[in-house]
C-alpha cells in the first residue's frame, strides 16, 4: 500500500475571533464617553467560538469537501488552515503556505483585471517573468475577454470569481482552499474549473472545497468533512454516505445520482 | 505505513486506493484520525504550524523576495488614485501647487511669518512638501491594514509589503512635488549648486524614517481603529512645532528658551526639512541668524537687551540658536536608523495577527 503523505494536520483546533461593533454601537457618543469614564470595555466586542476542537489529517492528492449549514465554521476552518486566523489553542500544520480562494476575496476592486493578475501573481510569490509567461493562460482560462482591461468593480459576480479562480490556480499550490468560489460560474466554467482542480490534485497537492452544492462536492471530492457548530459530525471517505446523512439531517432533498451520471 | 488500529468510534483516514474504511454506526466526532499524536505525525512529515511567524531574518528575506510585488502594488495604486478625477494624473502636480498657494496666502501674506528668512516662498514650499511626505505616510500607514483587509485575507505574503508599498506611493508623489519645488526654487532666484545633490540622501533618510514609524502606526492602527482618527490631529500639531512656515530659531518667544528651541530643531520633521532647505536654498545657508561665529560675550549682551525688550537682531546672530548643519545630519541618520529598526521589529512581532477577526 502506498504511504499516504499528510499535507494538512489539524490538531484539536479551537478558533475564537472577535467581532467589533456587532450591536451596541448604536449607542450615542455620550454613552460611549460614560463607558470610558467607568472603564468598561466596549460591549460591542463579542467573542465567537467558531471552531471547537476539530482534528483531522488530509493527505497529498486529496480533495476534501467541507459541508455544513451556514455559520457552522466552514470558512473559518479554511482561513485557519491558510494561516490567516491564529488558533486559540491546538494547531494547524501544513507544508509552506496554503492559498485561500474565497468568493468574497475581492482582490483590488478599483484596479483593472490585468493589474490584478500581475499584482496578485507577484503577491503569491511568482517572479515577474513567471507572471508574464502565465498571463495569457490566466486570462484565457478566466474567459473574461475584453473585460480584462476594465476595473474589477465593473465585473459581474461570475466574472470576478472566474478571474480570481484563474489567478489562484495559475500556480501549483501544495494546499489550495476554495471557498464557494465556483458557485457563481456558469456550466462551462464549472467543467473547466473541475478539470483544473483535478490537475491540481494530480500535481500532488491537497484541495479543500467549501460548497453548498452537494452534487459539486460529490463530483470533485474523495473525502468529506461535515461540520456543525464548529465540531465535526462526520468525516471520512464515504462521500455519498455522509452527504446523504447530511441531507437527511438538514431536511434537504436526497441527491438524484442516477440523473447526475447521465 | 502500518494499518492504524481503530479506536472505537473513530475513523481512520485511508489513502486513495486503500480498502474502504469501516463505516461508523454512530456519528464520529473525531474522524480522519490516525492513532499517533497529531503533533508527532506533523513533525515526522516536516509540517509546520500554518500561523507561525518567521524569524526576523527570514522575514526580511521574504520581504526582499516580494520586492516586485511591493513596486507593482504601489504603481497600480498610484494610477488608481486619480482615475476617478477628470483631470486624472494632473492632480499629482496640482495638489502640491495648491497646497503651497494656500500656505503662502495664510502665512506669507496674512500672518507674515517671514521673520529672518530671505527667500520665504521657497523656504515655505520646501517645508510644506517635505512635511507633507511624512504627514501622508503616517496617516496612510495607520489605515493600511484595515484598507487592504481583502488582500490580507485572500493571499499569503509578508504583511510588511503593505505599509512599504503605500509609503512608496507617497514617495512617488513626493518626487513629483520635488520637480514643482525645483521650479519654484529656480524661479525665486536661487542658483544651482552641488549642494543640491544632498537632497537625495536626505530624502532617502526621511523615507527610512517614515517607513519605520509607519510600521509602528500600521500595527497600532490594525488593533485600534481610533488611532487612525487621531493621527491627523497629532500630525497637524507636529507640523506647527516643526518650523514648516517659520524659522524656529527666529521665533522671538524662543530667544530666552534655548533648550526648547533646540528640541524643536532636532525633532525628525524639522531635521529633514532643514536639511533640504540648507541644500537647496543658498540664500538661507548664507544669511540665517547664527550663521556668524559663536561669541559668548556678544550673545550675552544681546540676550540681556532682548530681556529688557530692546531686541538687537545683529547681535543675536552671534548666539548659536541654530543647530549646525553637521549636527542635523547626525540627527537625521540617527532618527532614520532608530525608526526603521524599532519599527521593523514592532511590525514583525504581530505579523500573524493582521487581518484576523
Amino acid at each position: 500500500m502506498a504511504a499516504a503523505e499528510p499535507l494538512v494536520v489539524v490538531d484539536n483546533l479551537h478558533i475564537v475571533y472577535r467581532v467589533f461593533g456587532s450591536r451596541a454601537d448604536r449607542g450615542t457618543a455620550a454613552t460611549a464617553f460614560l463607558r470610558m469614564l467607568r472603564r468598561q470595555h466596549r460591549p460591542s466586542v463579542r467573542e465567537v467560538h467558531a471552531i471547537r476542537g476539530v482534528s483531522f489529517v488530509a493527505n497529498r492528492g486529496d480533495a476534501v469537501g467541507v459541508i455544513g449549514r451556514n455559520g457552522s465554521g466552514k470558512t473559518t476552518l479554511l482561513r485557519a488552515i491558510a494561516g490567516l486566523l491564529p488558533p486559540e489553542s491546538g494547531a494547524v500544520y501544513t507544508t509552506g503556505h496554503a492559498s485561500l480562494l474565497g468568493v468574497n476575496a475581492a482582490l483590488l476592486d478599483d484596479l483593472t483585471g490585468e493589474r490584478n493578475v500581475v499584482v496578485c501573481g507577484l503577491a503569491m510569490g511568482m517572479t515577474p517573468r513567471e507572471v508574464k509567461e502565465r498571463y495569457q493562460s490566466i486570462v484565457d482560462f478566466s474567459g473574461v475577454g475584453d473585460f480584462i482591461n476594465l476595473p474589477m468593480n465593473a465585473y459581474s459576480t461570475g466574472m470576478g470569481s472566474r478571474l480570481r479562480f484563474a489567478i489562484a490556480s495559475a500556480r501549483s499550490h501544495d494546499v489550495l482552499l476554495i471557498d464557494e468560489a465556483l458557485v457563481t460560474g456558469d456550466a462551462e466554467f464549472r467543467v473547466k474549473s473541475r478539470q483544473r482542480i483535478e490537475e491540481l490534485r494530480a500535481e500532488a497537492g491537497t484541495v479543500f472545497v467549501v460548497a453548498h452544492s452537494m452534487a459539486q462536492i460529490e463530483e470533485t471530492c474523495n473525502r468529506v468533512i461535515w461540520l456543525e457548530k464548529g465540531k465535526i459530525v462526520q468525516a471520512g471517505d464515504d462521500v455519498p454516505g455522509i452527504i446523504d446523512a447530511y441531507l437527511a439531517a438538514t431536511g434537504g432533498q436526497p441527491l438524484n445520482r442516477a440523473a447526475a451520471k447521465t | 505505513m502500518s494499518e492504524p488500529t481503530r479506536v472505537k468510534g473513530a475513523r481512520t483516514l485511508s489513502g486513495p486506493g486503500e480498502a474502504p474504511i469501516v463505516p461508523a454506526p454512530s456519528p464520529a466526532p473525531q474522524g480522519l484520525l490516525p492513532d499517533e499524536p497529531l503533533a508527532a505525525l506533523a513533525d515526522r512529515y516536516g509540517l509546520t504550524p500554518s500561523a507561525a511567524r518567521p524569524g526576523p531574518w527570514t522575514y526580511l528575506k521574504q520581504l526582499w523576495q516580494r520586492r516586485h510585488f511591493v513596486l507593482a502594488f504601489a504603481t497600480a495604486r498610484n494610477i488608481a488614485m486619480y482615475s476617478e478625477a477628470r483631470l486624472g494624473q494632473v492632480w499629482q502636480i496640482l495638489t502640491p501647487l495648491l497646497n503651497a498657494a494656500v500656505y503662502f496666502l495664510i502665512f506669507g501674506v496674512i500672518l507674515d511669518t517671514k521673520r529672518g528668512v530671505p527667500n520665504f516662498i521657497a523656504f515655505l514650499v520646501t517645508g510644506i512638501f517635505i512635511f507633507n511626505f511624512t504627514q501622508r505616510s503616517f496617516i496612510i500607514a495607520s489605515r493600511v491594514i484595515n484598507d487592504t483587509l481583502q488582500l490580507i485575507r485572500a493571499l499569503h505574503f509578508p504583511r510588511a509589503c503593505l505599509p512599504l508599498g503605500y509609503i512608496i506611493i507617497e514617495l512617488q508623489q513626493m518626487l513629483i512635488s520635488m520637480v514643482v519645488l525645483i521650479v519654484i526654487v529656480l524661479a525665486t532666484g536661487e542658483p544651482i549648486t552641488w549642494y543640491w545633490l544632498l537632497v537625495v540622501p536626505v530624502i532617502a533618510l526621511q523615507t527610512l524614517f517614515n517607513v519605520g514609524v509607519g510600521f509602528i502606526l500600521a500595527r497600532i492602527g490594525a488593533g485600534v481603529e481610533d488611532v487612525s482618527q487621531l493621527i491627523p490631529f497629532i500630525v497637524r500639531t507636529w507640523m506647527y512645532a516643526s518650523g514648516v512656515m517659520f524659522f524656529i530659531p527666529a521665533l522671538a518667544t524662543l530667544y530666552l528658551h534655548k533648550k526648547i528651541s533646540y528640541l524643536l530643531q532636532i525633532n525628525p520633521a524639522a531635521v529633514y526639512i532643514e536639511l533640504v532647505r540648507n541644500s537647496l536654498l543658498t540664500s538661507l545657508r548664507h544669511t540665517v541668524s547664527g550663521y556668524r561665529p559663536y561669541n559668548r560675550q556678544l550673545c550675552g549682551t544681546a540676550l540681556h537687551q532682548q530681556a529688557k525688550g530692546v531686541p538687537h537682531p545683529a547681535l543675536l546672530d552671534t548666539c548659536h540658536f541654530v543647530v549646525s548643519n553637521s549636527s542635523l545630519w547626525v540627527y537625521g541618520v540617527g532618527w532614520a536608523v532608530l525608526a526603521i529598526v524599532i519599527g521593523y521589529f514592532v511590525f514583525w512581532q504581530a505579523e500573524v495577527t493582521y487581518g484576523r477577526g
